[in-house]
């Protein structure tokens, strides 16, 4: 069997008892691409964050398992260790921690103890990758996220992915704040990961990006739910005619979920 | 169980040491003045530490033994090779052990320029009226109050550093003090004088094992920069659990001059920190920066001063403490500015990061400006670990563990990557990782 199996099953979220998401369900196998696309405040953050674990998500039903293990179960550093990887849309600044450490401690993170990589190993593997996605050798050496710019930001999290090799990555407004140049380079550095091993969840809510990442799944999210799924062409008629199309076809008038009046 | 220092330590008592020491009159002197002003003199009042009931009477002021002298490096306990670059051991380097030399060797070509680096009661002997013009005058006076008239008084170790005019000294000098003798208290001089456009790297560590035995260490350093001098100061104290610490670093820079502080603070027990910099000459410069772990049931209290004087001085304070435990720590960072010294720049950072719901942390930004012509700025926060930092790093796979611990070096990182002795930053992130564990 290639690749592994991410299965989401009517998972409701909530943030300080507030219901966000109301029961998703959605199965992302390795070798698939799956966009999740829908405009702002409509819960596709909440679902990658569920799913990573963030300590703010309480899950009040449903479940989420991969390769058959209950990921809800896990810590945050299990489900990664585990395969999963989640680009977040807001990566953190870690003062005094450079790049480059935090990712050899994060590769070895994965391996037995005993088997860690090798210096030389490691900075040829990163070397490779920081060509590939044309960032500065020195990104390496600064501190991890500090003062990088929103651009900066979204490449160093393409270059942690190609470095980790998850099984499942989640990315969540990958695109955001991209430039056209970097957009092509981060897109370059996702494409360059298809793989029957290897099954990605491309969140956004732009269609932009899906001009160089076909992928093979689209969902539209609203209201916390999932209300459409289609294949390539359903990013197309979005990018043509955007959403309003989708809630006159289902009835609904406000997108979005959660927000207080 | 209290030691009366008064009746044990008396004048005869003094007189006595300082004539086994071979000491110049002007020296046994000195004592004798300090210790009559120590009966008179209050201890000193750090800001928001009642240190009243600190333990600074109970202890023995000489060693048992005298040491056995040290003829390879080999021969030192391991605790102390640490901090030896083992590789590459600097040719510079001094090891007082108790109170005593055990180790010193300096290299023929600062020999040939003149550069002193010796132990103080070889300095009050052969470099007397060099020593004599500095001990105590310019940088810490004997009145200040009663631990710096103690200090003065009790004297028992310590090192004189004397670099000339215009000699750069490129490579490091190091010196350890270990306090083996775990009721021997150290009451530590330390001289460094650079003199007129010289310039030099000196690191120090100290070290004793005293868990249980309750002793003092009651240290001076004076630091003085002549025109156009640079120093580059590091230091790691890690005195123990018994040890009450009085640690007093003081700098006086003058027209031109930079002094640079880069402080591991590492005690286990209660400690009193002051690091003054006086920027008496224009443009004068000096960048102290601390880091502490707090740990236990420690008190420590911290001030880190700059006190600028003369013209286009420039200052900038940083402090960052890690506290977890019990322990509770006071930070002061002070700027203080006299009226005249026009175009001066005082900053400062204090952080402190919390670790547990008992430990307790204070930063004072504290600025005291005569001056209208200056520029001043001061940030300070006490926090604990980001959860969302944790959540970040944790979703790559690391640990919980190893995640707040990547958290907490980065956040000490800004001052252990400033120690000019790889050795010594090593040693420092081991003290780091013990205190923390
Ligand atoms: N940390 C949070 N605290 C409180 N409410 C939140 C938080 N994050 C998201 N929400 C709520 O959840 C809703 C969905 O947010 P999100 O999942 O970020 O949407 P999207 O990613 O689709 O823009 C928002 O309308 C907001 O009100
Ligand atoms: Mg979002």
């Amino acid at each position: 069997m290639a690749g592994s199996v991410l299965e989401i099953k009517n998972l409701h979220v909530s943030i300080e008892g507030n219901e966000i998401l109301k029961g998703v369900d959605l199965t992302i196998k390795g070798g698939e691409f799956h966009a999740v696309m829908g405009p702002n405040g409509t819960g596709k953050s909440t679902l990658a964050s569920a799913i990573m674990g963030h300590p703010k998500y309480e899950i009040t039903e449903g479940s989420v398992h991969l390769d058959g293990e209950d990921v809800l179960e896990m810590e945050v550093d299990e489900r990664a260790r585990a395969g999963l990887f989640l680009g977040m849309q807001y990566p953190s600044e870690i003062s005094g921690v450079t790049t480059s450490d935090f990712l050899r401690s994060a590769i070895n993170a994965r391996r037995e103890e005993g088997d860690e990589i090798s210096l030389m190993k490691f900075i040829k593997e990163m070397d490779e990758v920081l060509d590939y996605l044309e960032i500065d050798k020195n990104m390496a050496q600064r501190y991890l996220n500090e003062g990088f710019s929103g651009g900066e930001k979204k490449r160093n999290e393409i270059l942690q992915l190609m470095l980790l090799k998850p099984e499942i990555a989640i990315l969540d407004e990958i695109d955001s704040g991209l430039d056209i140049d970097a957009l092509k380079v981060v897109s370059k550095g996702i494409n360059k990961m298809r793989d029957d091993n290897f099954g990605c969840l491309i969140i956004t809510h732009y269609q932009r990006l899906l001009n160089y990442i076909t992928p093979d799944f689209v969902h539209v999210m609203m209201q916390g739910r999932v209300v459409k799924s289609g294949g390539p062409e359903l990013a197309q008629r979005l990018e043509a005619e955007g959403y309003e199309w989708i809630k006159e076809e289902l009835g609904i008038e406000d997108e979005t979920v959660g927000q207080k009046a | 169980m209290t030691v009366d220092t008064k009746r044990l330590y008396d004048k005869t008592y003094v007189e006595q040491y300082s004539q086994d020491k071979q000491e110049p009159e002007w020296m046994t002197a000195l004592r004798l003045r300090a210790l009559e002003q120590a009966d008179a003199l209050e201890l000193p009042k750090p800001d928001k530490t009642n240190i009243t009931r600190w333990n600074f009477t109970q202890f023995k002021h000489t060693a048992e033994a005298k040491p056995e002298p040290i003829t390879s490096l080999n021969d030192l306990p391991e605790a102390l090779q640490d901090f030896i670059d083992q590789e590459d051991v600097t040719e510079n380097l001094l090891i007082q052990r108790n109170q005593s030399v055990a180790y010193a060797s300096i290299s023929q070509e600062l020999k040939d320029k003149g550069v002193i680096f010796t132990d103080i009661f070889t300095a009050l002997r052969d470099h007397e009226e060099l020593v004599k013009r500095y001990y105590m005058k310019d940088a810490v006076s004997i009145d200040e109050h009663r631990l710096t008239a103690l200090h003065a008084a009790l004297m028992n170790g310590g090192i004189f550093v004397y670099v000339p005019r215009n000699v750069q000294i490129e490579t490091p000098l190091q010196t350890i003090f270990w306090q083996e003798d775990p009721e021997a208290a150290l009451f530590n001089h330390v001289l460094v004088v650079a003199d007129e456009s010289s310039s030099l790297t000196y690191v120090e560590n100290y070290v004793s094992n005293n868990d249980e035995q309750q002793t003092v260490a009651n240290v001076v350093t004076e630091v003085i920069a002549q025109n156009n001098a640079k120093i580059s100061f590091g230091a790691v104290d890690h005195f123990a659990a018994g040890t009450t610490t009085y640690m007093n670093r003081r700098g006086v820079a003058y027209r031109d001059a930079t002094i640079d502080w880069a402080l591991g603070q590492m005690n286990d027990g209660h400690t009193v920190f002051e690091n003054v910099t006086h920027l008496v000459g224009d443009n004068s410069a000096t960048h102290p920066k601390t880091v502490t772990v707090g740990s236990g049931n420690q008190v420590v209290n911290f001030t880190t001063k700059t006190v600028h004087s003369g013209l286009d001085t420039d200052a900038h304070i940083l402090q960052h403490g890690v506290m977890k435990d019990k322990a509770t720590s006071i930070f002061n960072a002070i700027g203080k500015i006299y009226n005249g010294a026009s175009r001066s720049n005082a900053e400062q950072e204090s952080r402190v990061l919390m670790l547990s719901e008992k430990a307790r942390g204070d930063a004072n930004p504290i600025l005291l400006i005569d001056e209208n012509d200056v520029t001043a700025g001061h940030a300070a926060s006490v926090g604990r670990v980001d959860p969302m930092q944790l959540y970040y790093l944790m979703s790559r796979g690391v640990s919980k563990e190893e995640a707040e611990s990547l958290i907490i070096f980065g956040f000490l990182a800004p001052v252990v990557n400033l120690l000019p002795i790889e050795s010594v930053k090593k040693q420092l992130t081991q003290v780091i990782e013990r205190k923390l564990s």
